[in-house]
């Protein structure tokens, strides 16, 4: 790898991830473990996106449809798992469960599909009819779940004990951290390789000029569409750790205000950036804790803090620490 | 005679009261720059468009390679062995040039579906992609940014992605649009040899490139074909005239 | 059959039509806010190109100004012109602080800095007026039921929402096909330089767009705010059913967010009273409230997509 100063960058910031948690045990202070578990969880929810509206120029102001997807299907597996009722017993009998190694693709593969049926109706328009769409399906979920009152409504479910991982205690905060961290790394890695590939490229021409793409012989949409089922699984992945989390889904992961800080954790970060939405995340989590201990109305400093970025650094903090991004191989 | 790649039939296509083509019929042989031109405004954008896909004539057939093309999608044109340069540049401006020209290889190799492998890792596509830009001159602008490339360079490197497609035909918009009198030359030049390669249909407003390019030419007024000739039969067609001179009765 | 019988059938009759006009006259008016609405968004975005967010911001802005108006002056009256020109007059402080910087950037740029907005507006509101909720009370002249023909009780209140809105649907028609400003606003769509060489003062222009945008959120939102309640976060759920109304009717088109509007509001009412009724007619009741209900509350979407499947562009959107 050639040392950049982005590449420097996101080595500091992948230290700090790995550090500042193993430091935090030494002092005893769990609290940072949740805060930094929060960050880490967000981050990937972000990264997701980021393949969506980084990459692919898709502006989904409907991502915590996944997010939601993805806690919803850990709570309600965990619901069944620990109320000993079978999900189903026709035609087979399906029961819930509290492993996380089947939680987790069955999360993805929903939020995917989920993602395929949004993209496919949402990609027939472009522009700003894309934004309110997706925008509008968000909130199509958020209604469903009030109202779908078999698991909690409103209210929300709560699950008793967190989902296990051969091997590791999840009880343990640094290790249910581990496990995360584990993960974004991973997804990090993919997006990497992705933005690479064929298909990045093809799909990075397409964000840029759709016409262009399909006078090589390709079909842009499609493109698009599977960039988008792959940033919804993601996603979805996330939202099945941060219920695991908190122990406790609810219609607010569904939220529309959600899916815009999604979007605001990688425009804090800088968009298209692979460390974008990562820093995004931990700059929010970090001030939403801070800020938030000062004054309860910390989100009026997040507007103001966004609305400079927007109108004066395009580029997010990333941009501003590395300088502009160089076109490169 | 040689054969004959696209053909047109009677493509005819309306815009509210506009007829904006008229029955248009007109082919492109192998071997052969055919030239397409006319006033502004007599429809040689919406002929264009129509050949590639991106209107749907209202009636009349596109034939290309002896197969009707006339419900096909852009895209599958392009699969199909139609290649296009642009009047205006369409390009991935955040993108090398060799970046561009890669896409162009992967849209003829297939393998768009590959989202592990560093695309310009692939030798084979890279060498592929640096055949065509020397082709057109550009090799040594490979790691190029697109945005800091010249517009001659632009119009260049519309040519060098459409060669990797390994087209059967080329259709082009103006490529002479906005090149100064030197690019002009060295445009003129570079398309005299590309048509052993593929057959090209020219569209210009540059008469000096198209009446020394052209083995054929075609007039295009008011949507209509009115003349379709050898440049000697053109130059003297009394229609033709009248139509750009306003000779005649 | 006895004439008793015939009777109580008659009437039971004549009884569920009642009910069901009642629905349809819900509908229409939550339909006819929802116009009032989108028209300024659709306005907005179609001479400006301008995707705005925080209008659901607005809306609760004139919410807000009518509720402290009328505690402070008792008058319902004087609370809309507060709502309005209020609404009207932070939409104009806000264009020309924020908005006008956003015309030029692209979507992305717009839904970000529109949704800072919102945080802005929120948190700045439940500084000023706290977390509870307030209640702007209708007057009691008109807040009483009427009685229409064929047994039809329907509150005046919600009659005259009707009626506003039908006023502000005309009145904007008016406007645009009308007068030398909606000529204005009509080239503006199509070619911002030009109207701008012919000497018209483009960027005073958009200021008045955005105002009058801003000022009919404000009243929908005080109009609306008497019925429920006024609080921080009511803009919102408004603004993305304003959204489905315009994917409905096709952006820019002040016909279709009218028509779209009336679709969704009739659609979104009808269908969350009758569709648990239908699905008890074939499942157990508890099992069909919850489902029918769920159900009703994805409703507007599958319209969404369905018009989407069947007409991208929305009924009245133009080609391309």
């Amino acid at each position: 790898m050639i040392l950049t100063r982005e590449n420097i960058l996101n080595f500091v910031i992948t230290a700090g991830l790995i550090l500042v948690p193993i430091y935090a045990v030494i002092v005893e202070e769990p609290f940072t473990i949740t805060l930094a578990t929060r960050a880490v969880i967000f981050s990937l929810a972000a990264v997701g996106l980021n393949i969506a509206l980084g990459l692919g120029g898709m502006v989904s102001l409907g991502h915590a449809v996944f997010f939601g997807l993805g806690g919803y299907t850990m709570g309600i597996l965990a619901f069944h798992a620990q109320s000993y009722i079978p999900l189903f017993e026709w035609p087979i009998l399906i029961e819930g469960t509290k492993q996380m190694l089947v939680v987790w693709p069955l999360a993805m593969i929903i939020s995917a599909i989920a993602a395929f049926v949004i993209g496919l109706l949402s990609l027939r328009t472009g522009g700003v009819y894309f934004i309110m769409i997706t925008l509008a399906f968000g909130q199509m979920f958020f209604f469903f779940s009030i109202s779908w009152s078999a698991y909690g409504g409103e209210d929300g479910l709560s699950i008793y004990v967190r989902n296990q991982f051969p091997l590791v205690n999840t009880l343990v905060p640094i290790q249910f951290y581990a496990i995360c961290l584990a993960i974004l790394m991973l997804a990090l890695w993919i997006n990497a390789r992705l933005a690479k590939s064929s298909f990045g490229l093809a799909l990075s021409a397409a964000r840029q000029n759709t016409e262009r793409v399909r006078n090589v012989g390709l079909d842009p949409t499609s493109i698009k569409l599977v960039a988008f089922v792959i940033s919804g699984a993601i996603t979805g992945l996330a939202g099945a750790l941060f219920a695991d989390l908190n122990r406790f889904v609810s219609p607010t992961m569904f939220s529309w205000q959600l899916s815009g800080e999604i979007m605001v954790f990688i425009i804090i970060g800088g968009i298209g950036r692979l460390y974008g939405p990562v820093l995004g995340a931990i700059i929010f989590v970090t001030l939403e804790h801070f800020l938030g201990g000062i004054s309860e109305y910390w989100l009026v400093f997040l507007g103001l803090l966004l609305l400079l970025i927007v109108l004066f650094s395009r580029g997010g903090l990333v941009g501003l620490l590395v300088g502009r991004e160089r076109v490169h191989e | 005679m040689n054969k004959t790649i696209l053909k047109t039939y009677n493509l005819t296509k309306n815009f509210g009261a506009l007829r904006a083509s008229d029955k248009i019929s007109i082919d492109l042989r192998v071997g052969e720059i055919h030239g397409l031109i006319g006033p502004n405004g007599a429809g040689k954008t919406t002929l264009i468009a129509q050949i590639m896909g991106g209107l749907k004539p209202d009636s009349g057939l596109i034939e290309f390679d002896g197969t009707d093309i006339t419900s096909f999608t852009t895209e599958s044109r392009a699969q199909a062995g139609l290649g296009r340069t642009f009047q205006i540049s369409q390009l991935a401006m955040d993108q090398t040039v060799l970046q561009n020209v890669v896409l162009g290889t992967v849209g003829e190799r297939g393998g768009v579906w590959n989202f592990w492998r560093p695309v310009l890792a692939i030798q084979e596509l890279r060498e592929r992609a640096m055949e065509s830009l020397s082709d057109v001159g550009l090799a040594d602008k490979a790691a190029t940014p697109v945005s800091e490339l010249s517009h001659g360079g632009r119009r260049q490197l519309e040519v060098a992605i459409a060669l990797t497609l390994n087209p059967k035909a080329f259709v082009m918009d103006e490529p002479m649009a906005g090149l100064g009198s030197d690019g002009s030359k060295k445009m003129t030049i570079f398309l005299d040899n590309l048509r052993t390669r593929a057959p090209i249909l020219l569209v210009e407003h540059d008469m000096e490139a198209v009446f020394a390019l052209s083995d054929r030419i075609s007039v295009l007024v008011s949507g209509m074909v009115i003349a379709t000739g050898s440049v000697d039969q053109i130059r003297n067609d009394a229609r033709v005239r009248k139509a750009y001179l306003g000779e005649g009765s | 059959m006895g004439a008793a019988n015939s009777c109580t059938q008659t009437c039971g009759v004549f009884m569920s039509f009642a009910l069901f006009a009642e629905q349809v006259l819900n509908g229409l008016q939550s339909g006819i806010m929802l116009f009032v609405m989108a028209a300024g968004l659709t306005l907005i975005f179609g001479v400006m190109g301008l995707i705005n967010l925080a209008h659901g911001s607005l809306y609760m802005v004139g919410a807000f100004a009518a509720a402290a108006a009328a505690a402070w002056t008792g008058s319902f009256l004087l609370a809309l012109v507060a709502a309005l020109t209020g609404a009207a007059l932070v939409g104009m402080f806000v264009e020309m602080l924020v908005i006008r910087r956003l015309y030029d950037r692209d979507h992305l740029d717009q839904v970000l800095a529109t949704f800072a907005l919102i945080l802005i507006f929120s948190e700045g509101t439940r500084f000023f007026f706290g977390s509870f909720p307030l209640f702007l009370d209708v007057p009691k002249v008109i807040a009483g039921p009427i009685n229409l023909p064929i047994g039809i009780e329907y509150p005046v209140y919600r009659l005259i929402i009707i009626g506003v809105g039908l006023c502000v649907a005309l009145g904007l028609w008016l406007l645009i096909s009308k007068t030398r400003l909606g000529v204005q606003i009509r080239a503006g769509k199509n070619d911002r330089e030009m109207i701008a060489a012919l000497g018209v003062n483009i960027s005073a222009l958009y200021t008045f767009v955005f105002a009058i945008g801003a000022g009919l959120a404000g009243l929908a939102g005080a109009l609306v705010g008497a019925i429920q309640s006024v609080q921080v976060g009511m803009g919102e759920p408004v603004l993305i059913l304003a959204f489905v109304v315009i994917v409905i009717g096709g952006i820019g088109s002040i016909k279709g967010a009218f028509i779209g509007a009336i679709l969704v509001g009739l659609t979104d009412t009808l269908g969350g009273i009758f569709l648990p009724e239908l699905f008890k007619l074939f499942m157990e009741g508890s099992i069909a409230t919850s489902l029918g209900s769920a159900l009703a509350s994805m409703l507007i979407y599958i319209l969404m997509a369905v018009i989407l499947v069947c007409r991208p562009q929305g009924l009245f959107g133009v080609q391309g």
